[in-house]
């Protein structure tokens, strides 16, 4: 395995984690600022180990029982689907044909919908709301969906390109070290973290899942790459030329603003 | 019983919605682009140029289908 494809595999999971817990990250905030911080990091904390026993239940069946050519044919399909829609989003997003993904916005409506359902709980005494923000269960359900929810394509990655490639445990590991930086990071400022460019990063991770999802299919399939496994480089290259080529024909699609229309 | 059946419902729905959810052209191009593989089998250069520009392909259709479009007046 050469160790240019090992280092696309740990950016690609790393991106993708990032990416993911980052979305997660701002429901845990949303959710410990308005129902009580111990059940929405309790309610995160057991996704992870959730999400974690996935990873080893799938994934090591995975590269036990399954032939490895067989096995790179079905996580290529599957990578090429994620990566693919992850693609169009990302050129939908930079051409201005879809508005990207904004943390705030989530954020501050999580915040709304929790917060109402906390005002039905106002009418309890102060005692019987502490003892209420101790066990909430809405706090830890919401926290928990949405670790749960984002990291199971995250899953999918990890076990995807770690079978593929035998190294499991790698992927893993490349998917646990975002998890920690973003949890530490968003502990340490307490808030959602919308600075991180998440629409840059997902475009980065969609032209690598699309370049490792056709070289697995081709690879298995039995297409000889030129190169080898330096031909995902030369992947990757093509689908950031792609993506630049869409967008800025894209954009040239963008519809005239309803005022000029109007003047016209 | 009806806890399993809206679990694997629920699962369905859930890879339903992962393969193909609004976009089932990107679901299409991956099975052809399997195909495509299969019939390639051996092939060197042809499979190296063919697969990344019929992945392209699919990928300006659905994003071109994917576009804003001006209301209709």
């Amino acid at each position: 395995m050469h160790t240019s494809s090992t280092l696309i595999l740990v950016l690609a999971v790393f991106a993708a984690s990032l990416v993911e817990m980052v979305e997660a990250l701002t429901i845990v905030v949303a959710a410990g600022v308005s129902r009580g911080w111990r059940p929405a990091l309790e309610g995160a904390a057991a996704a992870l180990v959730v999400l974690g026993v996935l990873v080893v239940a799938v994934g090591v069946p995975l590269i036990r029982y399954i032939p490895l050519d067989a096995l790179r044919v079905v996580v290529g399909a599957l990578l090429l689907v994620l990566g693919l829609s992850w693609l169009r989003k990302a050129i939908l997003r930079a051409s201005g044909h879809k508005d990207p993904h904004d943390e705030d916005r989530i954020f501050a409506a999580t915040v709304a919908e929790l917060s109402s359902e906390d005002e039905a709980a106002a009418a309890l005494t102060a005692a019987a709301r502490t003892e209420t923000r101790k066990h909430d269960g809405v706090g830890f359900a919401v926290a928990f969906k949405g670790v749960f929810l984002e990291g199971t394509e995250v899953v999918l990655i990890v076990v995807s390109l770690g079978a593929a490639q035998h190294r499991l445990g790698l992927a893993a590991l490349a998917a646990a070290a975002a998890a920690v930086l973003v949890a530490v990071v968003g502990l340490v400022v307490a808030r959602q973290l919308s600075e991180v460019p998440e629409n840059t990063i997902k475009t980065v991770v969609g032209v690598m899942l699309t370049s490792f999802g056709l070289f697995w299919v081709g690879e298995g399939a039995g297409v000889h790459w030129p190169g080898d496994d330096l031909a995902i480089p030369v992947l990757v290259g093509f689908f950031v030329l792609v993506f630049f080529v869409l967008t800025a024909f894209m954009r040239t699609q963008l519809p005239a603003p309803a005022t000029e229309k109007a003047v016209q | 019983m009806k806890a399993v059946s809206r679990a694997i419902r629920a699962f369905g729905h859930f890879w339903w919605d992962f393969l193909v959810g609004d976009t089932p052209e990107l679901a299409l191009a991956t099975g052809v682009l399997v195909g495509l593989a299969f019939l390639l089998n051996g092939q060197r250069i042809v499979g190296a140029i063919l697969l990344p520009l019929v992945a392209t392909a699919f990928l300006f259709v659905s994003t071109y289908r994917g576009r804003r479009r001006a209301p209709r007046s």
